[in-house]
């Protein structure tokens, strides 16, 4: 792989990720990953929304007229989450309803104006394509992480499936509430985000 | 003697002595025992013999009365349910006592102050020992050292904690207290929340069910109905019509007295039910002027203030609405958190009338959330976490408007000389 294109592939993953540097796209971090399972079903919504709408958005690109780009930008993406919310119901109904309106509120989600914004409106379609991807994997590895985690101490199980032993059934763990709330998923992105900053100070602002 | 033998010791943990990444930690303990050695080299200078150490002592003095009451009271709600029909919760706390042969007799202040011991000092000694360690930790990758201010956080902590919290619970609130709360914004000095009152309000929504309800208030088993467990705020908020009957019409018996909840042998957090033991600590941190009094005195006005227009008010389904505001002052949290809590000065803000209406809006809140919102029955941590949240804001606009006004002033004062 060329170095240019490992890059754009890899850099939103660690080094510029678009939660935890840029800060993006929380709102849906916080709703969707009580569990793995949803955290799961969301990640791959996002990835594949944001690289089909980076890859037809860079095709356009030289098509669109700049005073109404935005709106060219929305319509492509509303085209695609819709499109997406289909899929999924479809397929995974159960899933789909509980992840409710975030899937429709993927519209709204920063990255993905963002990235047609600065990204595929000036480069060429497989380049954008790539950087599409790349930002949904940045965006997909934080929800699993902060998934995995509020579903493993908010509720003692993994994919579903009991890992902790509950006190309430004879074991000896006690649920953290505090994970299955909000707030619990902001706790965690915190966490990750002054893991990721003391291995790379230089993710730090200015002073 | 003590001061060679430290010495001696000491020399290892010197500037380019073997153990010298651990200096925080003999620090902490040598200028625990003496004021330290290190004077001035430069041109002398004033000095106020009132340093971090000194103040934080201060404040743990003001506590003793709520430390006694933790002792006395807890135990003393546990043997008096237990003389009335409930049973001694079973483990090795109730070993100890058969062993010692004490009792659980209500009557006998040894047996109270045993018992309550026994469930009061565990949870002391996890909260400095894992508070401590991880103050300790944080001073040594910053290479700073040990702030005197976990003491005050160390006693804090127990005092608003239900007899009955789990202890794994308590290490891990106190954790959470203390990288959250505070090491995360640079540690002492640098909070914005109080961190006692964080590691309490992580516990409150981690695990609701040993934070709140009718079962933890009291160190004994009152499954048996023979008395209820549940504090009186709970009471008045979620049993409403009945708490009230028996409170205000004595004539219905079993209710409490302002005296009773002044005194404070009432079921609760362990430090908290004592209004006297509180008046005793706002009085040393007012006189010291280590807790300002401006910030208790707004508190009692803001809840003054709405809990009498809520009485105006009334409301035909909320009976709460009706409890007297003053009953506000007696009852639950109210009495710590205004004294102790409320006045912590790194999180209250800095200036006068900024803590004017810092406290204002804890008492017009406290009673709102006690009164209006039926989840909560008790609304004190919530109410000065949130003020601690505006305090850098309050602060800023108390200097702003003291700008316009002196430059109003000077203004005036250029067109008189023209």
């Amino acid at each position: 792989m060329a170095s240019e294109t490992r890059r754009v592939l890899m850099d939103p993953l660690i080094h510029n990720n678009p939660i935890a540097l840029q800060v993006l796209g929380i709102c849906s971090a916080l709703a969707v990953t009580t569990g793995m399972q949803t955290s799961v079903v969301m990640s791959a919504a996002v990835v594949a929304v944001i690289a089909l709408s980076n890859l037809s958005v860079s095709l356009l690109r030289n098509m669109i007229p700049t005073n109404i780009r935005i709106i060219v930008q929305l319509t492509i993406i509303a085209s695609l989450v819709i499109v997406t919310d289909q899929i999924l119901k479809a397929y995974v109904y159960e899933i789909s309803k509980q992840l409710s309106v975030f899937v429709g509120l993927i519209i709204t989600n920063c990255i993905i104006m963002g990235r047609a914004e600065a990204f595929a409106m000036q480069n060429p379609p497989l380049k954008s394509l790539i950087d599409g991807i790349g930002n949904g994997m940045g965006y997909a590895a934080i929800l699993l992480v902060v998934g995995a985690a509020r579903e493993v101490f908010g509720a003692g199980t993994f994919w579903g499936i009991p890992v902790l032993p509950l006190a309430s059934e004879g074991g000896w763990f006690t649920p953290n509430g505090l994970m299955s709330l909000s707030p619990g998923a902001f706790f965690v992105i915190g966490f990750l985000i002054w893991i990721l900053r003391t291995f790379r100070p230089e993710q730090n602002e200015a002073e | 003697m003590l001061r060679g033998l430290l010495d001696r010791l000491g020399a290892p943990f010197e500037k380019g002595g073997p153990l010298h990444r651990l200096w925080p930690l003999w620090d902490a303990q040598d200028t625990f025992l003496y004021t330290p050695g290190k004077t001035t080299a430069g041109p002398s200078h004033g000095r106020d013999r009132l340093d971090m150490k000194r103040l934080m002592f201060t404040v743990v003095i003001a506590l003793a009365g709520t430390v006694a009451m933790a002792f006395y009271n807890t135990g003393l709600q546990a043997n008096l349910a237990i003389s009335h029909g409930a049973t001694p919760l079973p483990g090795w706390r109730t070993a100890v006592i058969a062993a010692l042969g004490i009792g659980f007799s209500p009557d006998s202040v040894l047996a109270a102050v045993i018992h309550g011991g026994l469930w009061y000092l565990p949870v002391l000694i996890v909260t400095f020992a894992v508070g401590g360690a991880w103050e300790m930790l944080f001073a040594i990758i910053r290479r700073h050292e040990v702030s005197e201010g976990f003491l005050v956080t160390g006693m804090l902590f127990p005092l608003i904690l239900p007899p009955t919290v789990p202890l794994w619970q308590v290490a891990l609130g106190i954790s959470f207290g203390v990288v959250v709360g505070k090491e995360i914004f640079g540690g002492s000095g640098f909070n914005i929340l109080n961190p006692a009152l964080t590691a309490r309000a992580f516990l409150f929504f981690a695990y609701p069910s040993d934070l709140t309800g009718d079962r933890i208030w009291i160190a004994a088993d009152t499954a048996p109905d023979a008395v209820s467990g549940a504090t009186w705020l709970a009471r008045f908020s979620l049993t409403g019509n009945e708490a009230f009957a028996e409170t205000f019409h004595p004539a219905g018996g079993a209710g409490i007295t302002a005296w009773d909840a002044f005194i404070g042998f009432l079921p609760g957090s362990m430090g908290e039910t004592s209004v006297l033991a509180c008046l005793f600590g706002a009085v040393i941190l007012a006189a010291t002027g280590i807790g300002s009094l401006r910030i208790m005195l707004a508190v009692a006005a803001g809840t003054l203030l709405m809990g009498g227009a809520l009485n105006l008010i009334g409301s035909d389904t909320n009976p709460f609405f009706a409890v007297p505001f003053w009953w506000h002052y007696l009852m639950g949290g109210w009495a710590f958190g205004t004294v102790f809590m409320a006045t912590e000065p790194v999180t209250a803000p800095s200036t006068d009338g900024g803590r004017v209406v810092y406290g204002f809006l804890i008492g017009v809140l406290v009673v709102l959330i006690r009164v209006v919102n039926p989840a909560y029955p008790e609304g004190m941590m919530l109410s000065i976490l949130l003020m601690n949240v505006f305090a850098p804001l309050i602060d800023h606009f108390a200097l702003q408007s003291n700008v316009r006004r002196r430059a109003a002033a000077s203004a005036l004062a250029v067109e008189g000389r023209g």
